[in-house]
């Protein structure tokens, strides 16, 4: 029954009892999982008072679904906006690891992405990508407004193809949570394969 | 029972000490503070900050980079208003290079300032209502700041970080059409002013979260070192504007306003009370612009001044902002020590805290008005 439109999602047009909107479900998942980003409002230095201006009267960000969330439990991205020092690396990678799955990490500012101005400094770690994976990089000291907003569009086109359910099968870290990988200790299954189950890729 | 002696007031029950953390992670530390609360009940009886979350290490930068190059570390210690901290470097390296600032300078610089302790002052307006629970003067305070930020970007290309005030002058000259424009801005700014004390400062709700929490007394002010708002909204009359005056302070008219309880909403309304002055500053400052040179002649590419050493100290818009300068004959700065109001100011929280319900804490930390960045440097 329906048309399967060659591009989904589609509209059809005099179907029996109005009109149906068609899609497949990991269209509908991703197109909400893009459109309500919630970042935690998790400023470091310079770059935060850019990000607060992101969110203020001028450049409103609630245009694009993305509100702040002071917990790492309830939000979506991470937004590393300023220097990351080396006392500051253990508590990023905690909440971190508090945010639940799946989440992203936009670092923001030449200081976030490798060090910047203070590329010679002994207590600035240069880059946050090497603690935690970075999905979009802005540059600039410090980026403004547009640009982050420019970048959480960019990671808005990365999660429109996600395709959560199209790739079968849950991966290992959703399985097991990411904190027991994480652990050094073994693990209560010796015979795991490293990606649990195959991933069948369906359409 | 007043809140003062909520600690000392005998209890008829014990109940358990508990240790939480403030941070470094939370929205209303302004950045990245971690304050160790010991709380027994509902009163703290201990609150320890613990700073260095984001030391960068500039002082030590400094050794290395060149005399011209330093002033770009210095526009990132106060991100919020980082041209008085161009000023203050510049106004050591001076001293100690023997360079003479043209007068045209001087006054560019003077107007860039108080247009910087707007833009700082109505950061803290906005931030300082979403701490006690008030989300709306923060949209208004920004709708304000993003004119001031315009002014900036026009005349440096840079919104935060403008490296703006160089070495015996200024980078580039202002504009005709930069001085019509901030005219046209002060005149749309000065009724909003009174907008803001209905918004926010006699707002009932808010004068009960801040007046009479967190009262400094003149003694206790003066002797943990206080500076900037927080010691005038104990009633001390000390502007580095008035007390030692820069870049011809001496020749503009302006006051000084004092607290009298130095509480909460004293030290606020220093700090809105401010914003008038420091528009009068401005419309001063651009009045009687004089001609002539922007910047100093013979600045060398290279600065290798005699060794020695220098002082110099500003009234930041945090309070009084110093560097002391050593130089031994090299390129780059033997020694470079900044005096930084924040850290200073920061210090007096755990006499503040002591005592007081938690519900208090972010009300004190906010008046406080910190920036991190020249916490930790």
């Amino acid at each position: 029954m329906g048309i399967i439109l060659e591009k989904l999602p589609g509209i059809t047009k005099g179907m029996p009892g109005g009109e149906l909107f068609l899609t497949t479900a990991d269209n509908i998942i991703d197109y909400a999982r893009k459109t309500s980003l919630w970042p935690m409002t998790f400023g470091l230095a310079c770059c935060a008072i850019e990000m607060m201006a992101s969110y203020a009267s001028r450049f409103d960000f609630d245009r694009f679904g993305v509100i702040p969330r002071p917990s790492p439990r309830q939000a979506d991205v991470m937004i590393v906006a300023g220097t990351v020092c080396k006392k500051m690396a253990e508590p990023i990678l905690e909440i971190y690891h508090q945010m639940p799955e799946p989440r992203f990490v936009i670092s923001m500012g030449s200081c976030a992405n490798c060090g910047g101005p203070y590329y010679d400094s002994y207590s600035v770690l240069k880059g946050v990508d090497r603690i935690v994976p970075v999905d979009v990089y802005i540059a600039g000291c410090p980026p403004r407004p547009e640009a982050l907003q420019y970048a959480v569009v960019k990671l808005q086109e990365k999660l429109q193809k996600m395709r959560t359910i199209a790739i079968a099968g849950a991966s290992l870290q959703q399985e097991h949570g990411s904190r027991d990988i994480l652990s050094s200790t073994p693990n209560n299954e010796p015979n795991l394969p490293p990606e649990a189950g195959p991933r069948i890729e369906i359409g | 029972m007043s809140p003062e002696t909520a600690a000392t007031a005998p209890r008829e029950f014990k109940t358990d000490t508990l240790f939480i953390n403030l941070g470094p992670q939370h929205p209303s530390t302004h950045g990245v503070l971690r304050i160790g609360l010991t709380i027994e009940g509902e009163v703290i009886t201990k609150a320890v900050p613990d700073v260095g979350y984001l030391h960068r290490g500039t002082s030590k930068l400094a050794e290395v980079r060149g005399y011209h190059h330093c002033v770009v570390l210095t526009d990132r210690w106060d991100y919020v208003s980082a041209m008085p901290n161009n000023l203050v470097f510049c106004l050591a390296a001076e001293k100690i290079l023997g360079l003479k600032v043209p007068p045209r300078a001087d006054a560019i610089r003077v107007a860039m300032c108080e247009l910087n302790r707007l833009a700082s002052h109505l950061l803290f307006f906005g931030t300082y209502g979403i701490d006690t629970g008030a989300i709306t003067p923060f949209l208004y305070a920004f709708r304000e700041r993003e004119m001031i930020l315009d002014l900036f970007e026009m005349v440096c290309g840079a919104r935060l970080t403008y490296n703006y005030i160089r070495l015996g002058g200024v980078m580039v000259d202002v504009t005709e059409d930069w001085i019509a424009k901030c005219r046209e801005f002060l005149e749309y700014f000065k009724p909003r002013l009174d907008e803001y004390d209905t918004l926010l400062s006699f707002n009932p709700i808010f004068m009960a979260r801040t007046q009479g929490i967190g009262c400094i007394s003149k003694e206790v002010a003066v002797n943990w070192g206080l500076s900037g708002a927080n010691l005038r909204g104990s009633g001390v009359n000390y502007d580095v504007r008035k007390a030692d005056p820069y870049c011809g302070y001496d020749q503009y008219q302006f006051d000084i306003p004092l607290g009298k309880t130095g509480s909460c909403w004293d030290r606020y309304y220093c700090r809105v009370s401010e914003l008038r002055q420091s528009v009068r500053i401005v419309e001063q400052a651009l009045d009687k612009l004089p001609a002539g040179p922007f910047m100093a002649t013979g600045v060398a590419k290279v600065p290798k001044p005699q060794p020695g050493e220098s002082y110099a100290h500003v009234e930041a818009s945090r309070g009084d902002l110093g560097i002391y300068l050593v130089a031994d004959g090299q390129a780059s700065p033997y020694r470079m020590h900044v005096k930084a109001p924040s850290f200073i100011n920061l210090a007096i929280l755990q006499e503040l805290l002591a005592g007081r319900k938690v519900a208090d804490v972010i009300a004190v930390l906010g008046s406080i008005d910190i920036v991190l960045g020249e916490v930790d440097r």
